[in-house]
């Protein structure tokens, strides 16, 4: 067929066609879609760590492990896994019932409410721990309520330094990922395999368990991994709710590293964080071997409805309920204490009203001792959020690069999605002290060049993407692609029509989860933060760490301005529809 | 017109396709027929583009297509399951490919309402897919890959889903379609029936190859071998052995059986397949020379005739004739075939 | 679809590139790097008017508690990140010390610095400011419920005050560990293990971090908790009438100032090794020594300034406790016994 006349141009033309070849080949393509997302990870993640270590662990390796007590390392590991393990359990006890809500009904609030369960991710532990307190602290509402009730001495409930607050409060963070996660996923299933199953014959629960479980396992098996890994490395709950008798491998790195300047072994005990979220990653990939299903989206699928009967509406009354009060109860407790007056109950002193005030607001923005440091809040939100949007646009750049990745079948997948799950399972400190060690030199000196900010957000975002945009990339069926193609539409156009509006749910909820993620996200940054942009939670944690009254308040001032930021940003995402698509 | 050479195709290392090779003349619709797994559909997305052969090559008008990508082929194609895109509505749908031949707007509406007014769909525009019915799905299915103008197109068992009213009623408007547009077309399915109605031509497709080609009537007719007597259902089946090749005398569980043969009559001694019509029940007995007798085992009223199923012996189980009269259950007939009513055939499955 | 995401990704990279490339721009002033923990502040006047005698840029670069900033310190010491690094206090100086970050400098204002501040006699670290860690208490509570102050270490140990006092963990806590240190101070190596016995049976409230004892359990914050002592800083009483909601004129809160119920922190600031504006920052040292800076230290860091002729701003004077025997120990001993300290407490008070 080619001529030997034009020599160059076969030369060409067979170096087009071995290239599609090797185009045609899964490893191949898988590769080119990992390119850019290893690169980053590599550069970004693996870079700083394997950095610290080998400055730290080579040349004492020996000698570090030597003067290792047993105690040091398998208490604190047992405790990190064995209070990850139930926390999730809890976790899946209330967020699966609240996806089966949020999927199946209508109520009246609905939409705020999805909003409002997903603000406690983004908050500063100190704050949370500020909104528990106002609950159910000694002088807590709840207490006093019980008290009064019931005409008690002291307050009944013990909350802080417990276990129990520890479970709470991750129950309180983590719920939100995973009704989201998986009512994503359920509200997608297609109808007409459970009435298929209940025309053979299967009661509802039969048809649950059969039909609609199996199907929901990847997105459950998917919120599980995620909640566990953040609970896994969790710190500051566990430091400022569980207190000083309980210790997790985070706290341990934070107190070696922190406290007491003992790097190698902080190093150590990173290492093993690492192993065993490598494990549990493999482990979670391994049950989720079978692929996606592929069904075709919303034919005929789930429409959330209104109760029906007497039963259905008592049941979803409980739900929002019990959602309201362990997940919002605080944050209003929160916002309240912003606009309450504090000193009257401080004890009877002269004439003090009280009531409601805006000072703690308009404190904010007064930089009363000419701090060169002071922030308005503006500006911190402002900062928030450009920090945030990069996040975003990082993120889904390298989500959708790395969900298409793994659609190809090869054993590239196999190692390569585990260790895009590791900064997950890694110590913000440690990842931080990384950072210093390898960004200590252009282009990046000065080295907490704002750019670093959101590259350290996004390592932690990717894996929550990618675990959101992969099964919904898989359960787009490839006859749809093919139609497509057929009718004339280039590899580009079925990408911009056929995946592109198909994928836009998970998306929408990816960007939710870098937004919040990004907003909230408080260790890496504390490293990373350079004075004339601090975000939100720094500046938060900044007037939490000074006595007195307005301190106080400013901080409630400024984690309700972060609440309604954050709101503001999910609320504006939901909105954004990529093509007409029906009511999620 | 489309040619199609020698395209080999394996699936999970099986061979699917082996050596695959026809063609499809300007107006010709042309029926690919074959039972469920032969890689029909396979077939289909590869001509399409969609899929890569092993082996052999696709030209339209003599032009090599294997390095044209699909969405340049301007090949129509309509799948099984329809593939309607449920993100947008039935114009929408239909729109697409206009849209990628980028028309201008007011083109693609006027071409979008033409569209709907031939498959009588017009106050469905705005409505969306996922509430269709199966009928009207299939409807804008064909409408959507009709509407970019193709120059050829390929129909993968369109009509499989559907009831039988709706069927035959599609089937006619199917090929009204197809007469009137002009559009030279591939229709795969595994009913024969409906290849009959539709096909101006039929490829039968098994174990990978193309085991007859011809017009309908040839295939009831001239049935290459036994395996396509079978898949057409032409009739009773008995093998035998040959004793005189002329006249061609064969043995059979039934006696010895005088019939004819369309090809080279088989060597004495060899193996044949005897064909016996239940149409061309001879009633008369003393007539036919081949004679039957059986028990009547099963009969079923047809309308215009009786089925009746008779059990002969052992190794004729089940022998099925057509005759106009009933006979009783139980009751033991005699029946006759003429010589020239017994086709004798080809053992096996693959061509001559 | 790559090449859409490899365009954003392109996009996204040029403008990093580009940032990068302003950043160092040409400026007539040079640029002076300042590296601090999270608490430093200081008033911007101040700040421009060094900026505008020197005619320089001054940059921080705040890099998380003591503990995190000295790692950082040490971790970039080949390639320092700043000129000079203040935060050190005197229960790290050992280490840094050993780490080699600092360059010395004799600034010929620690002549106006008392003797007992000046704990590096060679230099390399000079004291800045110093704070007592000490505990304070509810003057409401102890009012309403007609207790009598505790004066002295020993008194916390007495059946009245069972379950009065929350303390932080010395392990992840600053001020926890300077309150350790006090006890060992008083009662010694031998000894302040008994001491933290009777505390633990008298029912000793160990929180991890000073927010929550200080927000959450204090009943004299606006966190109103239950334990009505706590161990604080001695200028926060100070702070709680700085801060206040609406004016106060005394403060709700007091320091217990018995012999070693406080301990003394002493923070340095130090040039960085291997600093290429040397003078700058001897200047800025100079700087931070000087009267103005050093009376602009307690209402910015809510700590005392080292040099004697400092004046202390007015709230301090009326609202603070100085303790006259403040609890200290050697930075050689602190740095030596740490671990085994905290080891040995964590084993007592929590196990």
């Amino acid at each position: 067929m080619d001529s030997n006349l034009d020599g160059n141009s076969s030369g060409l033309n067979e170096l087009k066609t071995s290239l599609r070849n090797v185009l045609r080949s899964p490893t191949w393509r898988a590769v080119l879609f990992w390119l850019l997302p290893a690169a980053f990870l590599g550069y970004f993640f693996y870079q700083p760590l394997v950095a610290l270590f080998t400055l730290f662990i080579s040349p004492q390796g020996g000698i570090v492990l030597g003067t290792l007590n047993p105690g040091q390392i398998w208490d604190p590991l047992w405790f990190t896994v064995a209070q990850a393990a139930l926390s999730t359990l809890l976790t899946l006890a209330i967020g699966l019932p609240g996806a089966w809500l949020f999927t199946h009904f209508t109520f009246p609030g609905k939409g705020l409410l999805k909003v409002l369960t997903t603000l406690p991710f983004i908050l500063p532990t100190v704050v949370v721990a500020a909104g528990f307190n106002a609950l159910l602290g000694p002088k807590g509402w709840i207490n006093l309520a019980l008290m009064a009730l019931f005409n008690l001495d002291g307050p009944p409930i013990q909350f802080l330094n417990t276990l129990g607050a520890i479970l709470i409060a991750h129950i309180f963070y983590n719920t939100t990922i995973v009704i989201r996660v998986v009512s994503n996923a359920w509200s997608q299933q297609n109808i007409r395999l459970r009435q298929a199953a209940m025309a053979l014959g299967a009661s509802p629960w039969r048809t649950f368990k059969e039909v609609t479980l199996p199907l929901l396992r990847p997105s459950i098996l998917a919120a599980t991994l995620l909640v566990f890994l953040f609970d896994f490395t969790s710190f500051g709950v566990v430091l400022m709710l569980g207190g000083p008798g309980y210790a997790t491998l985070e706290v341990e790195i934070y107190i070696q590293a922190l406290h007491l300047l003992n790097l190698p072994l902080a190093s150590v005990l990173s290492i093993l964080q690492l192993v065993c979220t490598l494990l549990i990653t493999v482990g979670h990939n391994r049950l989720t071997r079978q692929r996606g299903l592929v069904l075709v989206p919303r034919a005929q699928a789930i429409g959330a409805r209104k109760p029906k009967n007497p039963w259905e509406r008592v049941m979803v009354a409980l739900m929002v309920l019990s959602l309201i009060s362990l997940l919002i109860a605080p944050l209003a407790a929160l916002a309240l204490r912003s606009i309450i007056k504090l000193e009257p109950s401080r004890g009877e002193r002269g004439q003090v009203e009280r009531g409601f005030t805006l000072q703690f607001y308009r404190e904010l923005s007064i930089n009363r001792r000419n701090s060169l440091f002071y922030v308005p809040p503006i500006a911190a939100a402002g900062n928030s959020f450009i920090f945030a949007a990069v996040t975003i646009l990082i993120t889904l750049s390298l989500g959708t690069l790395v969900a298409y990745a793994l659609r190809q079948r090869t054993a590239i997948n196999t190692v390569l999605d585990p260790l895009l799950m590791l900064p997950l399972g890694a110590s913000a400190i440690t990842l931080g002290l990384g950072f210093i060690i390898v960004f200590n030199q252009p282009p990046f000196s000065n080295f907490s060049f704002p750019i670093l900010m959101p590259i350290a957000h996004s390592l932690v975002a990717l894996p929550f993407i990618v675990r959101t945009l992969s099964p919904a990339l898989q359960s787009i069926p490839e006859s749809l692609r093919n139609a497509a193609r057929a009718l004339g539409a280039s590899p580009w156009r079925v990408w911009r029509e056929i995946d592109l509006p198909l994928l836009s749910p998970a998306l929408i909820v990816s960007t939710i989860f870098a937004l919040t993620i990004s907003l909230g996200e408080f260790g890496a940054s504390s490293f990373l933060s350079r004075p004339d942009y601090p975000t939100l939670p720094i500046a938060i944690f900044r007037y939490l760490s000074q006595p007195g009254a307005l301190n106080y308040g400013q901080a409630m001032a400024m984690s309700t301005i972060l609440m309604l930021v954050c709101a503001g940003g999910i609320f504006l995402i939901e909105r954004i529809q990529i093509h007409s698509k029906d009511e999620t | 017109m489309l040619t199609v050479e020698n395209i080999e195709k394996a699936y999970e290392g099986e061979p699917l396709l082996n050596k695959v090779s026809f063609t499809v003349e300007e107006d010709e619709t042309v029926c690919l027929l074959g039972p469920s797994g032969s890689g029909k559909s396979t077939l289909l997305r590869i001509i399409a583009g969609l899929e890569e052969p092993e082996g052999g090559e696709v030209f339209w008008n003599d032009e090599p297509l294997g390095n044209t990508p699909a969405h340049q082929r301007q090949f129509g194609l309509m799948f099984q399951d329809y593939a309607l895109f449920p993100h947008r509505n039935v114009s929408e749908n239909i729109a697409f490919g206009l849209r990628m031949q980028k028309r201008s707007e007011d083109d693609i509406r006027a071409r979008v309402r033409d569209a709907l007014a031939t498959i009588n769909m017009g106050a469905f525009a705005e409505r969306k897919v996922t509430e269709l019915s199966g009928g009207e799905q299939q409807r804008v299915a064909l409408a959507r890959a009709l509407a970019p103008e193709p120059r050829l197109l390929m129909l993968d068992e369109p009509l499989g889903a559907l009831d039988r009213t709706l069927r035959e009623q599609l089937s006619r408007e199917l090929r009204r379609l197809l007469r009137e547009t002009r559009v030279p077309a591939i229709y795969v399915t595994h009913d024969q029936e409906e290849a009959f109605a539709i096909a101006d031509r039929l490829l039968l497709l098994h174990d990978g190859v193309i085991l007859q080609s011809g017009k309908p009537h040839e295939f009831y007719h001239q049935p290459r071998n036994v395996w396509v007597a079978q898949f057409f259902g032409l009739g009773n089946l008995v093998q035998g052995e040959v004793i005189s090749q002329s006249p061609l005398k064969v043995t059979t569980p039934l006696g010895v059986i005088q019939a004819r043969c369309d090809r080279d009559a088989p060597a004495v001694g060899e193996k044949a397949s005897l064909l016996f019509r239940p149409t061309q029940a001879c009633p008369e007995a003393e007539v036919c020379p081949n004679r039957i007798t059986g028990k009547v085992f099963d009969e079923v009223f047809q309308g215009e005739n009786y089925r009746l199923t008779l059990h002969i012996n052992d190794e004729v189980p089940l022998f099925n004739i057509l005759l106009p009269e009933p006979a009783p259950m139980d009751a033991t007939i005699t029946i006759g075939y003429r010589a020239q009513h017994v086709l004798c055939l080809e053992n096996g499955s693959h061509s001559a | 679809m790559q090449k859409r995401n490899i365009l954003l990704v392109f996009l996204l990279l040029s403008a990093t590139l580009s940032a990068c490339a302003q950043e160092p721009a040409a400026e007539e002033a040079r640029a002076l790097t300042v590296m601090t923990h999270d608490s430093f502040a200081i008033s911007a006047d101040l700040i421009e008017a060094f900026e505008t005698e020197h005619n320089v840029t001054v940059s921080f670069v705040r890099s998380g508690d003591t503990g995190s900033a000295l790692n950082q310190a040490i971790l970039s010491k080949a390639n320092p990140l700043a000129d000079i690094f203040y935060g050190v206090d005197n229960t790290f100086l050992t280490r840094a010390l050993e780490e080699g970050i600092f360059e010395a400098y004799d600034s010929p204002l620690l002549s106006e610095v008392p003797d007992q501040f000046k704990i590096d006699l060679d230099h390399y670290a000079l004291p800045v400011d110093y704070g007592d860690v000490c505990i304070n208490y509810d003057k409401v509570y102890f009012e309403s419920n007609h207790l009598p102050v505790p004066t002295s270490l020993e008194a916390l140990t007495q059946p009245q005050y069972a379950g009065l006092l929350v303390t932080e963990n010395p392990a992840t806590s600053s001020p926890g560990l300077a309150f350790l240190m006090a006890t060992i101070a008083q009662f010694g190596e031998e000894g302040y293990i008994e001491y933290w016995q009777a505390l633990a049976e008298n029912d000793l409230v160990v929180v991890n971090d000073w927010e929550t004892a200080y927000y959450t359990n204090f009943s004299g914050s606006s966190g109103q908790g239950q334990q009505p002592m706590v161990v604080s800083y001695g200028s926060s009483p100070a702070a709680e009438v700085i801060f206040a909601e609406t004016e106060l004129t005394e403060a709700p809160t007091a320091s217990i100032i018995g012999p070693n119920t406080c301990f003394r922190q002493i923070e340095f600031v130090g040039i960085l090794k291997g600093t290429e504006n040397r003078d700058l920052a001897e200047a800025f040292i100079d700087f931070m020594l000087s009267v103005p800076f050093q009376e602009d230290i307690p209402l910015q860091m809510f700590v005392f300034p080292v040099n004697q002729n400092a004046k202390l701003p007015p709230e301090f004077i009326e609202h603070v406790q100085i303790p006259s025997e403040p609890a200290t120990l050697s930075p050689e001993s602190m740095d030596q016994n740490r671990e085994i300290w905290i080891q040995t407490w964590t084993e007592t008070v929590l196990d």
